[in-house]
């Protein structure tokens, strides 16, 4: 079964930590992500460049409408995501759990996907 | 201790917005510095115990603005009876706070923190270390050591500048479209040198400098959040992280700046390229070009090539012949004619660069390029006069060896061999 783990946090927060600190959490973040590879139970990950790169096409209209920034102003962001290979939500929430504690503060939201390519087609 | 770190950063990231929302109830920058660090040594309290709050800000600004009523009360009651009044305006306070917090003021508090520093009587190196400190909260003795003086001397710098901005008015009324337009140049032009404060260190000055540039980096995203349709702030933040991208190929081992040409491009900041990249597109699609947005334009020419002969110098050439006639400079000839000498060759750029010995007769890079371009053609002699112009331009040994280094890659291309 596929979860998305949804990674939420103040990228005003975020993009104030020190290199040192971003190193800290990055290199903890490696260690999870290569044990979860080894596991087979890593799928794409990414993260994201703040909400002041991001664009919004509201397709509700037509033509539809090109807006600068992110689809929602929130208090924390959407700021990267994981996909996991996991028998149940037990197992997500195990692995989201492990990613909270190399790189604390924010939120994960764990999210079951109902259609997968992994690879794009 | 790791705790602490992790708090510093986010009081960090709610510096502006609380200091700025202070700033705006107080209506002095004195109290309202006081009373956002009376919350932080607070926070530095509570926090490790109870958990960081959902919203730092809000409760930073609430904590520090309960904390300095109370200090004027007590001044109040020593002086007289407590004014009643005062006392019961006290009781909505919280209710207050929170509405002029969700009211979205914080847009132009923000914006007029940033203004403040930008006072046209300040000079632009106060307007940087006034800024460091109330906008950034960099401790006087780190910004002192950057600019190499004193920690004394420094304290009064931004003593007296603040003294200056104090004088001035302070706009505190919500300003009209046009105010606003124009704070947000004044400040765009204030970060922009804070960037650059940080950017042209070389040497000994670059590590103790580097802050400066991640901190202008970190304002102009700040902005860009609160204006984010505004082009000129998207290609200001964009030329900013282009040029912070090249930043470790910048300087070599003995701190000596590394020409462009030079640099080993696989050390360039891979996500800073792209967030820049990504931000000269966005602004791009306005169509409202500004000089920020063509000097990211171009930066982002330089960065989309892996390899110096890859660089595109036709559009480098359009993009500066736009930027001559939005804001014209010999300066930006003098660049242009650079792309001009590599696509039509040395007599072509000549021919553009000559007029401008006038204006730029104290400016080393137009000797250095107007030598490169003579020694193309292989008028070696007139050549040497123009890079012995160059270097008896140099204001320092550092500079002097950076001529020097720009003069050896001139020769090089040309395939002449360095003369004396």
């Amino acid at each position: 079964m596929h979860y998305a783990i949804l990674c939420y946090h103040s990228e005003e927060v975020v993009t104030a930590w020190t290199k040192e600190q971003n190193d800290e959490v990055m290199g903890r973040l490696e260690k999870v992500r290569q044990r979860l590879a080894g596991e087979g139970k890593l799928g794409p990950v990414a993260r994201l460049l703040p909400t002041t790169a991001a664009t919004t096409l509201r397709k509700d209209r037509d033509p539809p409408l090109i807006l600068d920034g992110p689809f929602a102003e929130t208090k924390e962001q959407f700021l990267g995501f994981y996909i996991v290979d996991v028998a149940d939500l037990d197992e997500a929430l195990g692995i989201a759990r492990e990613l909270g504690e190399a790189n604390p503060g924010g939120a994960f939201e764990i999210r079951p996907l109902a259609v997968y390519y992994p690879a794009g087609v | 201790m790791a705790e602490i770190a992790w708090i510093h950063a986010a009081l960090t990231s709610a510096r502006p917005q609380a200091v700025s929302a202070l700033l705006r109830y107080f209506r002095d920058l004195d109290i309202a510095e006081e009373a956002y660090q009376e919350a932080c040594l607070r926070a530095l309290r509570t926090w490790p115990q109870n958990g960081p709050p959902r919203d730092p800000a809000a409760w930073l600004i609430f904590v520090g603005r309960n904390v300095a009523l109370d200090q004027v009360r007590r001044q109040k009651k020593q002086e007289a009876l407590p004014d009643e009044d005062k006392l019961s305006d006290l009781g909505d306070a919280e209710s207050e706070v929170a509405e002029r917090l969700d009211g979205g003021h914080y847009r132009d508090d923000i914006l007029r923190l940033l203004f403040i520093c930008c006072h046209p009587d300040l000079p632009a190196t106060q307007q940087v270390a006034l800024a460091l400190r109330i906008v950034s909260g960099l401790s006087v003795k780190q910004i002192a050591r950057a600019f190499l003086v004193g920690e004394s001397a420094m304290e009064q710098r931004i003593t007296r500048a603040k003294a200056r901005v104090a004088a001035a008015d302070v706009p505190f009324e919500t300003p009209g479209p046009v105010e606003r337009a124009e704070r947000l140049a004044a400040v765009a032009a204030m970060l922009y040198l804070v960037f650059n404060e940080g950017y042209s260190a070389s040497g000994a000055e670059a590590d103790r400098r580097r802050p400066f540039s991640e901190e202008a980096i970190r304002l102009t995203r700040l902005l860009l959040r609160l204006f984010r349709t505004e082009p000129e702030i998207m290609g200001l933040l964009a030329l900013m992280l282009l040029q912070h991208a090249r930043a470790p190929a910048r300087l070599d081992a003995d701190g000596q700046i590394v020409l462009l040409e030079d640099q080993d491009r696989s050390l360039w900041d891979g996500a800073a390229i792209a967030e820049g990249l990504a931000l000269v597109d966005k602004a791009m699609r306005h169509r409202r070009p500004g000089p920020y947005q063509l000097q990211a334009a171009i930066a982002g020419v330089h960065a989309r090539a892996a390899h110096p002969d890859e660089t595109d110098w036709g559009q480098i050439d359009l993009l500066y012949a736009t930027l001559e006639h939005m804001q014209p400079s010999p300066v930006i000839t003098l660049n242009r004619a650079v792309a001009v000498a590599k696509l039509r060759g040395p007599q072509a750029a000549l021919a553009m660069v000559e007029p401008l010995e006038q204006p730029l007769a104290g400016y080393f890079h137009f000797f250095g390029l107007k030598g490169g371009l003579l020694m193309q053609l292989g008028r070696g002699q007139e050549a040497r006069t123009a890079f012995d112009r160059a270097i008896a331009l140099a204001g320092s040994a550092s500079e002097a060896a950076h001529i020097r280094q720009h003069i050896d890659r001139l020769m090089r291309e040309s395939g002449q061999a360095v003369a004396g």
